[in-house]
């Protein structure tokens, strides 16, 4: 509102060329409010507890944020082509439990092993769902609804009351989370350069691009000849193998296991995909501002603990700081682009 | 979503009943109905009944702690109900809450139980349930954690003082009588946990240096679990101990502890299955900590139903009665049996345990 009215007021003393091409380029960049809101976040809880910014800290919320940041990343996948896919929780789950069992029964086998076992499972589960959504035409929301309990229930029934325990694992397993390299832990360093990747993939790519075609107008898309069944299987099958892969990190990380890992992270992942700037019917958004999103959410996550919030109160303070985020992101991003409006207005007159 | 997840199995369970119902509908004639009959053989004979149903209902089920209470396998309730040559079922919900706990028990009730075993999710959201069981005189055991106002007898694991005061006493003496100290609980409204930390409260003023500077809660997730603790630890750097009476909680709160900035820093005790902290206890992380055998616990449980819907052990102070192998035992006040004290595993015992 106060943006139409601005720039009546603008005072209009320009800054040397160069930097303000730069500034603009950074202002353009889809990212920057919800980077924007992170770092005000991180700098008021820093400034009420500052060893909220210890190294340890720092690390713990990088390596939990990573798991919810590979499943970000998948479900961007999903969501840009205009669907979604709620089963991720319980691919996680089923996958951290078979290969945690993997691990602790099978000594002798060589880590990458343990991780394509993880691949194999969420790839199962998101070839299913890939399935019912383009040959057997099913909306995602129910199909991934539907394997969401049904994937959940299989884990039930395989795990049954068992748990598998970090005293059964080759220590090697329960290092992965925990190696790190000048204070950065590997696994936050792997993780981005796989979400880099993947938004190299999805921005320059052809079959990339047209997921964002399919997600902003399926009926053009259709039209204009993409093969739309292929890529909304393909997103769901990554979708699948990247949740499977957060299962086996999931394990390594947490270490105890049982049937109820993962339960409602669907919730938390679509919610970080959102505030990400994510449209979620499709069509726009990136995977770097999903990945943000989550690390986001897990460092909101961290502050509560960190400052001790009541645990009565820590749900609903979350929430309430969520919506927050997002109103300052939009805030953030109408300021911008009514600024950025104005200049290149002026710079054409 | 929620109403979509309960509404599936609630389904389910109308079902069930209703198909039980039918079956019911068509042998009344023939059997009598057991109410009438455990109220006439209770004074006379002394044989007890056989082949009644009883429903073992842990707080939730894929619960290892339960399904080692629980199991035949493991000597746990149903094996204690199946000696006695009646047939057990296990049932609950799959979330450990009352709303998803209140179903298994109602459907246990239209189903035709002869005595409920159950662990309460929380005392006062079960009672009208319960008390409705009671009502059509189905006998109601607690185990584990306790629904004091509406159930027939309540089988302690472990004096809740005797928790409470000697897991105080196991970390006072491994951090030398003073320091800061947190607790890592489970649900902030979980009965026993609650009653646990009372006592400890208590016990602490034996010790003036040690200061209990916050109580967190990991709802008995292995995730949450963790983050709360990493939580404390940065809140409060000078932490000495942290005690957490809850098997998941201990388990993830060693998994942060093991790491060379706390190992042997920051002591951690409480309540855990030998089995799933024998590596921390051999590499260092944990000194010492405690549980009772939760076989033996559901054992008690079961046998005790069963005595009582049998109509051979009245619920009155003082009567006694003997479980199997684990000897005689005696109800005491508030209709209370206490399976006795606590194992302390650490390093030169916890190999002898398994489970």
């Amino acid at each position: 509102m106060t943006a139409t009215l601005a720039p009546h007021r603008e005072p209009g003393s320009p800054a040397p060329a160069s930097s303000r091409r730069l500034a603009d380029r950074v202002f353009r960049i889809r990212e920057f409010g919800i980077v924007a809101v992170l770092v005000v976040f991180v700098a008021v809880t820093a400034s009420i507890q500052s060893r909220f910014l210890s190294s340890t800290n720092i690390q713990f919320i990088l390596v939990d944020a990573t798991i919810f940041a590979l499943l970000a990343l998948g479900e961007t996948i999903v969501v840009i082509s205009r669907n979604v896919d709620l089963s991720v929780g319980s691919v996680l789950g089923l996958s951290a439990f078979l290969t945690a069992r993997l691990a602790s029964n099978t000594h002798g086998l060589p880590l990458p092993l343990v991780f394509l076992a993880g691949i194999g499972i969420g790839l199962l589960c998101g070839i299913v769902n890939g399935l019912m959504v383009t040959i057997g035409r099913v909306p995602s929301l129910v199909v991934t609804l539907a394997t969401l309990y049904i994937i959940r229930g299989a884990d039930v029934l395989i795990v049954g009351g068992g748990q598998v325990v970090p005293s059964s694992y080759y220590p090697s397993f329960l290092t992965i989370s925990k190696a790190t390299v000048a204070g950065i832990p590997d696994l936050a360093i792997v993780v981005a350069v796989v979400i880099a990747g993947g938004a190299y993939w999805l921005r320059t790519y052809r079959s990339g691009r047209e997921l964002y075609a399919i997600g902003s107008n399926p009926d053009a898309a259709r039209l204009a000849g993409i093969p739309m069944g292929r890529r909304v299987f393909t997103a769901f099958a990554l979708s699948g193998a990247i949740a499977g892969v957060a299962g086996v990190l999931w394990a390594s990380r947490y270490g105890t296991v049982d049937s109820t890992a993962g339960t409602s992270y669907e919730l938390q992942v679509v919610a970080a995909v959102v505030v990400g700037g994510v449209a979620i019917f499709g069509g726009s958004g990136s995977v770097v501002g999903a990945a943000i999103g989550a690390l986001l959410l897990q460092t909101i996550n961290s502050a509560l603990y960190v400052l001790g919030v009541s645990p009565n109160w820590d749900q609903a303070i979350a929430g309430f700081l969520l919506i927050l985020a997002i109103v300052l992101d939009r805030l953030i991003s109408l300021r911008l682009t009514a600024s950025l409006r104005r200049r290149s207005a002026r710079r054409g007159a | 979503m929620r109403a979509l997840l309960r509404r599936a199995p609630l389904a389910a369970s109308t079902l069930v009943v209703a198909s039980a119902v039918a079956v019911a509908a068509c042998s009344s004639s023939g059997s009598a109905t057991p109410s009438s009959s455990s109220s006439s053989s209770g004074s006379g004979s002394s044989t007890a009944k056989t082949g009644l149903k009883i429903f073992v209902i842990p707080k939730n089920l894929g619960n290892p702690y339960f399904t080692t209470a629980d199991s035949k396998g493991t000597g746990g309730a149903l094996a204690a109900i199946s000696a006695l040559g009646d047939s057990g079922t296990e049932t609950s919900g799959t979330a450990a809450t009352s709303a998803s706990q209140i179903p298994a028990i109602q459907a246990a009730i239209t189903k035709g139980a002869n005595a409920l075993v159950v662990s309460a999710t929380d005392p006062t959201a079960l009672c009208p349930t319960l008390n409705g069981a009671i009502k059509r005189k189905i006998p109601v055991v607690t185990y584990d954690s306790d629904a004091p106002s509406c159930r027939s007898l309540f089988i302690n694991q472990a004096s809740t003082s005797a928790i409470g005061t000697s897991e105080v006493d196991l970390l006072a003496k491994q951090i030398g009588d003073s320091g800061e100290i947190g607790i890592v609980s489970a649900a902030a409204s979980a009965t026993n946990q609650n009653a646990w930390i009372g006592y400890m409260k208590t016990e602490l003023a034996k010790y003036p240096k040690i200061k209990l500077v916050a109580t967190v809660y990991g709802n008995d997730d292995p995730a949450t679990a963790t983050q709360v603790t990493q939580g404390l630890l940065e809140q409060y750097p000078n932490l000495k101990g942290i005690i957490s009476p809850t098997t998941v909680g201990i388990l993830a709160a060693a998994g942060v502890l093991d790491s060379a900035k706390y190992r042997g820093k920051v002591m951690l005790t409480g309540l855990g299955t030998p089995d799933s902290m024998k590596k921390y206890v051999s590499d260092g992380t944990v000194k010492a900590f405690e549980l009772w055998n939760p076989a033996n616990l559901g054992y008690l449980a079961g046998y005790a139903a069963a005595d009582i819907a049998g109509g051979t052990l009245k619920v009155t102070q003082g009567a006694t009665f003997t479980a199997g192998k684990l000897g005689q035992f005696t109800i005491g006040a508030d209709n209370t049996v206490l399976l006795g004290p606590p194992t302390v595993f650490d390093s030169a015992n916890i190999n002898n345990f398994n489970f």
